[in-house]
């Protein structure tokens, strides 16, 4: 009965997302203020009504109510009890349920802190919103109803969440990735709405730079856990696969980083405002797309999501109304708009343009490989290939290490325009510097001497160095050098805080590719393998019980010149209910360097197939996220954003008070 | 008109587009360039008996682990199975190094390697799907292919 009440909670969340829709927007075009003032209590009864749908489900979870299919599919009543709750959007139909409450979610966010905003400009916002969950609640009804009942006859006991989703990761994971994907929904609707009243000044950027931030905030810090999830869960030690799941969520991020360098020139300087329009329609499309891809089941991927061609249907209508749509809005109305500041070639406008530029390259290198197997399946009738992540690799990195450079060089650079000599005499020492103190450390320190380390993570040293010369910078001539500190805008902190941690990032990335050291071998008890200057030693396995899996545990003892290291753990686990075998690495994690064990299949009576794994600064991949993303969330509490606010509540009572 | 005689903003307008022109270009140019050498096919068990695979480059072969087919060394980590697509053709598959979790006896799986001059493929990397209802789109196709022929026959 509740599982009904969840089902049908969600047909009045889409009346009143239609409502969301169509009413405010008529207030606009007929000027009636109490109806664009209805927003904010639609978008409350909105996110309740899927706030409710969702905790049926969850309580059908926590109920072992197997007769509802989508609980028996991904459930199991021996099954921990927060792996239940996460079994909620652990597969298709129920994470799209996730979606939907993450939409309504933004929506309502947007509608209770935004005063800043024109009660006008406010209804034309919250309409697009309102449209879009009239698409994704449709959705779940016509297509995905997580809560479809197995009757008369239902199964006694579920058969169980996939193991690999039986983990920490996979609690965090998706939600926050979700509030990215669908947060960039918000500078979407902002474009739009801008684009349908006519008014594209600096102010729209103002408003929709704080929900940007935060929405690809959001997305770095999924991504990151989703990269994490996968090194540790996964089993075997990789942490990015270009899988095409993986680049459905890495494609918008480009596109939404770029968009959020767009925008601070947009309000910072007033300059690129139609582009970054574009990029703000781009970046919420490239959602989208993420979801058609995996939710269709066109690509061959690690993520199976179960498919239908029904649903991926309905997705590729959606998509192509709301990005043709939003495309021919933007062809007819953003012609003609003017920069209200001109800058020359070498001003940092131009830089923070080429910065745009690559990533938009990159992002469609990523969706040429992504989509190339469909497109080459259309052409030759049928035959199918697979692109592989050399592919990525050799266009990706160029791309970015061109974008890393001017990333580098970019704090040093003037708006509107850069004395050049000047510039490249100033910047001798620390690039020159940079790349000589890393080509020292890489020969006394590595393994070998490898060029392209010197260059990547010469870079990155130089990203660092010019950080805190600007920083230094700002305050060398204040007479009080503390309180000059805390006076620098936050969001300026916040940049710092987002370059660092790709600086960070890419340190991590390549001496993890470069320096790791992997060996697969057979090991008897006893055996010892040495690896990277340690000594592996198998001493054994043992049975273990686990709540829903019976296991081999590993017994794995590493000494480093006789000296003890760790003893490791991992499990070979047989999940019963689904008859699952699963790999459970064991990691000794450190800021310099993982040692990373999996038990492979047993051999014969008493040996097994081994993986050992050394990943130096394989960490440093994961921090540097987190420092982009906690960059973006810094940014938020901007004095600016907040006297911007209180400013302009005044110009809403004046509309409030038209007719 | 002279380059050297545009007003400024036309001249940096000019270059702006050049730059974009030549970055997409490159990039575009560079991607399929890399696209080219790096698309692996997909053949079926039927496709590489009847000697439609070349030898040599690297290529992907998907079809059903045959039961009992599964053979290991006892000294290293050295494996062989056959695939199948469930009807008449198999192909011997021989692999050194760790399987996935879901590689299993009578599973669907894909192997990325190489075809030798004997018809044994030589693989680099084997994978199996999360999901043990699911099956990969090639070798779902591959069977329907299979069946119809057979029942079309």
């Amino acid at each position: 009965m509740i599982a009904e009440l969840g089902h049908f909670s969600l047909i009045p969340a889409l009346g009143l997302s239609v409502c969301l829709t169509v009413l405010p927007a008529t207030g606009v075009y007929l000027r009636q203020a109490n109806l664009m003032r209805l927003t904010g209590s639609l978008s409350a009864g909105l996110f309740v009504f899927v706030l409710f749908s969702i905790a049926c489900l969850g309580n059908a979870f926590l109920t072992d109510d197997f007769s509802v299919a989508y609980v028996a599919r991904n459930s199991n009543s021996a099954l921990p009890v927060q792996y239940k709750i996460s079994a909620i959007w652990g597969a298709h139909e129920g994470s799209f349920l996730l979606w939907s409450l993450v939409m309504a979610g933004w929506t309502l966010a947007v509608s209770q802190f935004s005063n800043g905003l024109t009660l006008d400009m406010r209804a034309r916002v919250l309409s697009v919103m309102g449209a879009l969950s009239v698409g994704f609640i449709l959705f779940i009804l016509l297509t995905s109803n997580p809560f479809d009942r197995i009757l008369p006859v239902y199964p006694a006991e579920g058969s169980d969440l996939n193991p690999v989703l039986q983990d920490f990761g996979l609690i965090v994971h998706p939600p926050m990735l979700y509030m990215g994907y669908v947060g960039f929904a918000v500078p979407f609707a902002f474009a739009i709405a801008t684009l349908t009243s006519g008014k594209l000044d600096s102010a729209w950027a103002r408003w929709s730079r704080p929900w940007t931030n935060l929405a690809w905030s959001f997305l770095t810090v999924g991504i990151t856990l989703g990269s994490w999830w996968a090194y540790y869960e996964l089993g075997w030690g990789g942490w990015w696969f270009w899988d095409a799941v993986e680049n459905a969520s890495f494609m918008p991020w480009l596109v939404g980083t770029a968009l959020v360098h767009s925008l601070a020139a947009t309000e910072k300087r007033g300059v690129f405002k139609s582009w970054t329009v574009l990029l703000a329609i781009f970046a919420f499309s490239f959602s989208l797309l993420g979801a058609f891809l995996v939710r269709s089941g066109v690509l061959t991927s690690v993520h199976a999501f179960a498919v239908d061609p029904e649903r991926g249907l309905f997705i590729l209508a959606f998509l192509t109304l709301v990005i043709g749509g939003s495309l021919t809005l933007y062809a007819i109305k953003a012609t003609g708009i003017k920069s209200d500041a001109g800058f020359e070639w070498t001003g940092r406008e131009t830089l923070l343009l080429v910065n745009n530029i690559l990533l938009i390259v990159a992002a469609g290198a990523v969706l040429l490989g992504t989509i190339y197997p469909l497109i080459y399946e259309a052409l030759t009738d049928g035959k199918k290939i697979s692109v592989g992540p050399p592919y990525f690799n050799t266009v990706f990195v160029p791309v970015v290490m061109l974008l890393f450079l001017v990333m580098a060089v970019a704090p040093a650079s003037r708006w509107r325009s850069t004395p050049v000599e000047k510039f490249f005499k100033e910047q001798l020492l620390p690039g020159g510097g940079s790349f000589a103190v890393v080509a020292i450390l890489v020969f006394f320190l590595a393994a070998r001497f490898e060029p392209v380390v010197v260059l990547v993570v010469g870079v990155a040293a130089w990203i660092v160095v010019n950080l805190i010369r600007d920083l230094i910078g700002k305050v060398r001539h204040k007479s009080n050098k503390i309180v000059a500190l805390f006076r620098q805008p936050v969001s300026y902190y916040g940049m710092l805080l987002g370059h660092l941690g790709i600086a960070i990032s890419i340190t991590g990335v390549c001496l993890t590719v470069y320096f790791s050291e992997e060996k697969d071998v057979r090991m008897a008890p006893g055996d010892v393998v040495e690896l990277s200057g340690y000594e592996v030693k198998f001493k054994g396995v043992k049975k273990v019980r686990g709540p829903n899996y019976l296991a081999d545990r590993g017994e794995i003892e590493i000494t480093r010149a006789r000296q003890p290291v760790v003893i490791l753990f991992p499990e070979k686990r047989f999940y019963q209910a689904a008859q699952n075998m699963m790999t459970e690495a064991d990691i000794d994690p450190g800021l310099f360097r993982d040692l990373y064990v999996a038990l492979g299949d047993p051999i014969d009576d008493t040996a097994w197939a081994v993986r050992v794994q050394y990943k130096p600064f394989v960490r440093w991949v994961w921090f540097g996220g987190l420092f982009i993303g906690l960059g973006g969330i810094v940014t938020l509490i901007d004095r600016r954003y907040r006297a911007v606010r209180m400013r302009t509540s005044a110009a809403v009572e004046t509309v409030g008070a038209m007719p | 008109m002279k380059f050297g005689k545009m007003k400024p903003h036309r001249r940096n307008r000019l270059l702006l587009v050049l730059f974009l022109v030549v970055t997409s270009g490159s990039a575009v140019g560079l991607a399929l360039k890399a696209l080219n050498k790096n698309i692996n096919l997909f053949y079926s068990p039927q496709q590489i008996v009847d000697g439609q695979a070349p030898v040599g480059p690297l290529i992907r072969a998907g079809g059903m682990v045959v039961e009992g087919s599964v053979q290991r060394s006892r000294e290293d980590l050295k494996v062989s199975f056959v695939i199948s697509d469930l009807q008449a053709a198999a192909v011997v598959v021989q692999f050194e190094g760790i399987l996935p979790d879901l590689f299993r006896e009578g599973q669907g799986v894909i192997a990325l390697g190489t075809l030798n001059t004997q018809g044994v493929f030589v693989a680099n990397e084997v994978l199996a799907k999360h999901d043990e209802n699911y099956m990969p789109p090639e070798v779902a196709d591959t069977h329907k292919k299979a069946h119809k022929e057979r029942t079309g026959e």
